[in-house]
């Protein structure tokens, strides 16, 4: 996709997002809004997923460590035509395949694995990656994270595991938007310098504007040449991105808009786009 | 008619005993893991800032540093959400805190079905099992907000690891604030002779509304609110076995090494009479409205009174 296509279907999901939470009545929109760049480049661009067999034996995998933002995945799909557009309505109600965090054992074709709790995904791409090495395949592996989940010491093992095994087939990536529930990273609990840390654990790190679609597609690009070491992408981001009332507020971590809110949100991001 | 005396969240109870206790007791020391105002232990952070640590989103590193905490003489209450507090740091809690009888208090908030939306990653329905196996541990599972706070304040002044089970949601109140709460003492909602209905937290409300229904029917059942797992209290139970001779348990949790799993236990050595278990049937939870869950998944006062029924046709 060029870049101006992929800027127009960023603008589609991130107003999928703020109908389905409307509609839902909970969840997250801040880290899903600020994540919705980088899954629209990784998916539209860089993955070998095939919509319509989606356990394809040669797809890349995507792992949603932060499993909270899974409506920027479920958009993604609906998109993607992996699954009907008209199921998003039916996002964390009784019975649904779209539960609040993603759910393995609901048959919902993209989903790989049962995400929510935080810190988790990392290893499980090592694992994916370790394999596809041992089998000698090319399949590639993607683990979409949040910059407070950096907290967890999971991260920190699953990280020293990927840059001994030599996974190049790996690529993290740091959705760093700068909050979490209980307000700022560097107040809760600071993980900078986060790039110096990637470096000394033996990444390959590439630090960005994660909203630049240049510059994402880029760096998605440079990741499957880098030959003997993971990369990671430490993405700087704006939690809430595309929304003027959300940009930047804590609050809006994890509570539904308003009908008027959604509405509002939707003719924000209609005018970015003109 | 159940009385109730309002509608409150038990995390609730669990701040304000946080903040009583604080104000009581230099030693008490309150850590968080980024869900601070969610499981309302902000007010002791506002009150007490030099006595509070955020640790973020590492909930084993919180069960270490309250070990230490422990270690160093301090009364240390870390909470967070029950599935994130009871199953990521489980073994930090065997070996470290109950292996070493250190004297920390988990608060595991969000437990049950009732979380709702947020689907089975984040509904605690099997932290009775993993917490009661363990030597040294106490385990509270208070029925509603008031006893709630007297369980955490019970808990600040027991020598040796608590843990307590609280919820998110508004639930009815259903004890006084006069009522005694003593720890490994159950306590009995209402008298009955022909079945005992044994609950536990949020269950307990569920029993005294099947009670109700029972009664029109003609059976009158005891509930017994049980809201020490570990230690349970032994004699209740086996006097109700004799005094009903058919037990119900009931709890918003796996039913397998869950709370009946402990009544049976009791039950099957001291004084064998026909059981029914209410609970998760092995299964995970899902997103949904709370009271929705409830019902789709068997924890209503409906299915309580199903199994009285069933328990009776096999009561001699
Ligand atoms: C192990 C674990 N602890 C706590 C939570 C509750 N929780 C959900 S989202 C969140 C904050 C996440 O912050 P961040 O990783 O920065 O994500 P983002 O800002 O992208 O939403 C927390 C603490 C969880 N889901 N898992
Ligand atoms: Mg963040």
């Amino acid at each position: 996709m060029e870049l101006g296509d992929l800027k127009i279907m960023s603008a589609s999901v991130r107003k999928d997002i703020l109908k389905m939470l409307e509609l839902a009545g909970s969840g997250h929109p801040g880290g899903s809004l600020s994540s919705v760049e980088l899954v629209v480049d990784l998916y539209f661009n860089h993955m070998r997923f095939d919509p319509k067999n989606t356990k394809d034996k040669n797809r890349d995998y995507f792992i949603l460590s932060k499993g909270h933002v899974c409506p920027v995945l479920y958009s993604v799909l609906a998109q993607l035509e992996c699954i009907n557009g008209d199921e998003l309505c039916t996002l964390r109600q009784a019975g649904s395949r779209l539960q609040g965090h993603p759910a393995a054992d609901k048959g919902l074709p993209g989903v790989e694995v049962s995400t929510g709790s935080l810190g988790y995904g990392l290893s499980i791409g090592v694992g994916v990656a370790k394999a596809m090495k041992t089998l000698k395949q090319k399949n590639r592996v993607y683990v979409l994270m949040g910059d407070g989940e950096q907290q967890e010491g999971t991260i920190w093992e699953a990280a020293m595991a990927a840059s001994h095994f030599k996974l190049d087939n790996l690529c993290a990536i740091v959705d760093c938007n700068g909050l979490q529930i209980d307000g700022n990273v560097s107040d809760v609990l600071n993980i900078e310098p986060i790039a110096d840390k990637y470096k000394a654990f033996g990444w390959n790190v590439i630090s960005l504007d994660g909203h630049d679609l240049a510059q994402i597609d880029k760096a998605y690009s440079d990741a499957k040449l880098k030959k003997d070491k993971p990369t990671v992408l430490i993405a700087k981001t704006v939690k809430g991105k595309g929304v003027s009332f959300m940009e930047n507020i804590a609050d809006w971590h994890g509570k539904a808009p308003s009908k008027e809110q959604m509405l509002q949100a939707i003719s924000e991001i209609d005018a970015s786009i003109k | 008619m159940v009385k109730v005396y309002g509608n409150k969240a038990t995390r609730f109870g669990f701040g304000e005993a946080l903040v009583e206790l604080g104000k009581k007791d230099e030693k008490i020391f309150v850590l968080g893991a980024d869900t601070v105002s969610s499981v309302a232990i902000n007010g002791f952070q506002k009150s007490f800032p030099e006595r509070f640590a955020n640790v973020g989103i590492a909930e084993s590193n919180m069960l270490g540093m309250a070990s230490g905490l422990a270690l160093a003489g301090f009364v240390p209450f870390v909470a967070t959400y029950g599935v994130f507090a009871s199953g990521r740091p489980w073994e930090q809690i065997r070996t470290t805190i109950c292996y070493s009888n250190l004297n920390v208090k988990i608060g595991g908030s969000h437990s049950g079905l009732m979380v709702g939306p947020d689907g089975a990653t984040h509904q605690a329905l099997e932290e009775i099992a993993i917490m009661r196996c363990l030597p040294k541990m106490t385990l509270l599972s208070p029925c509603d907000a008031i006893e709630t706070k007297k369980a955490t304040m019970a808990a600040a002044y027991f020598n040796g690891p608590v843990y307590i089970r609280y919820g998110r949601e508004n639930i009815p109140v259903i004890t006084e604030e006069t009522a005694p709460f003593e720890i490994g003492k159950a306590q009995i909602m209402k008298e009955g002779q022909d079945v005992c209905i044994m609950a536990t937290g949020t269950m307990v409300y569920e029993s005294l509304m099947s009670a109700e229904i029972l009664e029109k029917e003609g059976i009158n059942a005891k509930v017994i609110n049980i809201h020490t797992i570990k230690p349970i209290d032994e004699k209740a139970i086996i006097d109700a076995a004799k005094e009903c001779g058919a037990i119900v348990t009931a709890e918003e949790h796996q039913i397998f090494g869950g709370f009946g799993s402990a009544v049976a236990e009791v039950v099957v050595k001291n004084m064998p009479v026909p059981m029914e278990f209410i609970g998760m049937k092995d299964s995970f939870g899902e997103s949904g409205k709370p009271s929705e869950l409830m019902a789709k998944f068997g924890l209503k006062d409906v299915n309580i009174v199903n199994a009285v029924k069933k328990v009776l046709s096999r009561k001699s």
